[in-house]
């Protein structure tokens, strides 16, 4: 197996006016590896994604994807998205286009692939994640999962060199996740290489190689999945842990007398 | 007296609006000379006369001149919200200027100069079509500039990441992606502004057309001299409604269609 590296951050930083959101990162993700992000929410882990095919522009640092810079100002920026998959919290379906239309319009206009080639293709990432039968279907009849699952079959179709996964399921009702985390698992069995932000602590235990916790735009501990999640080092990755694995048992601070709610209120949410 | 409960408060207050209404009435039904305005506004002789011509020219010719005018504005128009969302300066610059000159000075004086202005100035002749064309081209562009602006900015940010992740350019983005869902966005304040454009191809009659260029106002107009009678113009009226109803039905039905799908 080759173990080339896909995926090199160096030194990277990137601020929005004031607010540091990232402060000198550096990771490695090797080709055919699976890589989880976690970490609380504002810990940066999604600008660290998409600094990755420079949906953000990092504030300096250097970041190469599978040889190429794509923090060189010189790069075809285009170019090298089209080898890397980028599957969304939001979905980001294109809801005027049907399924199929999904998947195959960047085929055919940034690959120039033809109509019935893109459409091959299309239908096979569609079986690959279990929605064969949707083709024709728009977005909107679709469930969340389904959605999503959509959306990892456009990127795939594009026979990227790796995917990034920003909080995958985030938005989807917890009986929704499993679905999409099986076809990522299979993903993941097939040697993709994946750099996945998540809250899914099981998923990054399972199929992990590596995980990464950050927190405050720092990485705080990083190692082998079972470890990190199993028996973290740091204190700040344990009381993160505590808190995702059992919620309810998480220290609260001391509330008051919980609030009674106001007869009116409830109405006016009945109005809206 | 017992005070008035609330329900018999409110009963007697719609009473009393009905009353004034029904006095009002009254007031008009005995007062107005009936005679007379039937003859000024419901003449059937006059009213004969009129067809077919009303209907297969002037109708047919404010319909032409709305789709002229309409077709033009919206190429215009997108191109000015493309220019107004550009990341060159110049070109916010000029596509700001533009929309606020043209939906601050009235159409009547962009037709006037247009008509009159650029032919004396130039020495060119325009065709009328033409001119009516890039009058009501101009005018509509501005607004619906404004319009096309809003429904780009309302296509979800995620849209555009979703189509730049996948390899395309900014430009094919805009194409295939954000300007497709930015036109159902603004389909129905763009079907209110061709109800605008359809009064406002009225505007024509000041170019000095021919007979056979009559749109409705003109014609209607030209009857009334030639009869002395209000008929031609209510005639001219209900046709512009012909027109006029159905659109703003259609966009009420947009509207609810887009509600729906939000």
């Amino acid at each position: 197996m080759s173990t080339g590296t896909q995926i090199e951050v160096r030194g990277l930083h990137k601020a929005f006016g004031d607010l540091e959101v990232l402060r000198g990162i550096d990771v490695t993700v090797a080709r055919g590896e699976v890589v989880c992000v976690i970490g609380p929410s504002g810990s940066g882990k999604s600008t660290l994604l998409r600094c990755v095919n420079l949906l953000e522009e990092p504030t300096s640092g250097t970041v190469t994807v599978a040889g190429t810079e794509v923090t060189d100002p010189d790069v075809d920026i285009d170019r090298v998205r089209r080898r890397i998959g980028m599957v969304f919290q939001s979905f980001n379906l294109f809801p005027h286009l049907t399924v199929l239309a999904n998947l195959t319009l960047a085929q055919r206009r940034v690959l120039r692939r033809d109509r019935r080639e893109a459409a091959e293709v299309a239908r096979a990432n569609l079986e690959r994640v279990g929605l064969a039968e949707k083709a024709e279907a728009y977005p909107a009849q679709l469930s969340g999962g389904q959605q999503q699952r959509v959306a990892i079959a456009r990127a795939l179709s594009m026979d990227p060199d790796l995917m990034l996964f920003d909080e995958p399921t985030s938005a989807l009702d917890p009986e929704l996740v499993g679905d999409v985390l099986a076809v990522m698992r299979s993903l993941a069995q097939e040697g993709m290489t994946m750099l996945v932000v998540t809250h899914e602590m099981s998923f990054a235990r399972e199929v992990a190689d590596r995980v990464v916790f950050m927190d405050g735009g720092v990485i705080v501990e990083e190692g082998p999945a079972q470890r990190v999640v199993g028996d973290p080092q740091h204190e700040r990755t344990r009381t993160f842990l505590a808190r995702v694995l059992d919620p309810a048992a998480a220290p609260e601070p001391v509330l008051g007398p919980t609030p009674t709610p106001v007869p009116g209120d409830v109405g006016k949410q009945g109005q809206r | 007296m017992a005070p008035l409960t609330r329900s018999q408060r409110a009963r007697a207050f719609r009473g009393a609006q009905y009353a004034l209404l029904g006095a009002a009435l009254a007031v008009v039904v005995l007062l107005a000379d009936w005679e007379r305005l039937r003859q000024a506004f419901f003449d059937v002789e006059v009213a004969k006369a009129q067809f077919p011509d009303i209907l297969t020219t002037a109708l047919v010719n404010t319909v032409l001149y709305t789709l002229l005018g309409f077709g033009f504005g919206l190429v215009l128009g997108l191109a000015l919200a493309l220019m107004r969302l550009s990341s060159v300066p110049p070109y916010r610059w000029l596509a700001v200027t533009y929309i606020e000159f043209f939906r601050g000075v009235p159409a009547l004086l962009v037709f006037i100069a247009l008509g009159f202005g650029v032919p004396l100035a130039f020495e060119v002749a325009l065709d009328k079509y033409a001119t009516v064309m890039l009058a009501l081209g101009l005018v509509g562009a501005a607004y619906m500039a404004e319009t096309i602006r809003a429904g780009i900015r309302a296509v979800p940010k995620g849209q555009m990441e979703a189509a730049r992740s996948l390899g395309m350019s900014h430009g094919r983005a805009m194409v295939s992606v954000i300007i497709p869902q930015a036109f159902r966005i603004v389909l129905p304040p763009l079907t209110n502004e061709l109800i605008l454009l359809t009064k406002d191809s009225s505007l024509v009659y000041l170019l000095g057309l021919s007979l056979g260029q009559y749109e409705l106002a003109n014609f209607g107009r030209d009857a009334l001299n030639e009869h002395k009678s209000l008929t031609p113009i209510l005639i001219a009226g209900l046709l512009y409604l012909m027109i006029t109803l159905p659109l703003g039905h259609l966009v009420r039905r947009l509207e609810s269609r887009t509600a729906k799908a939000s």
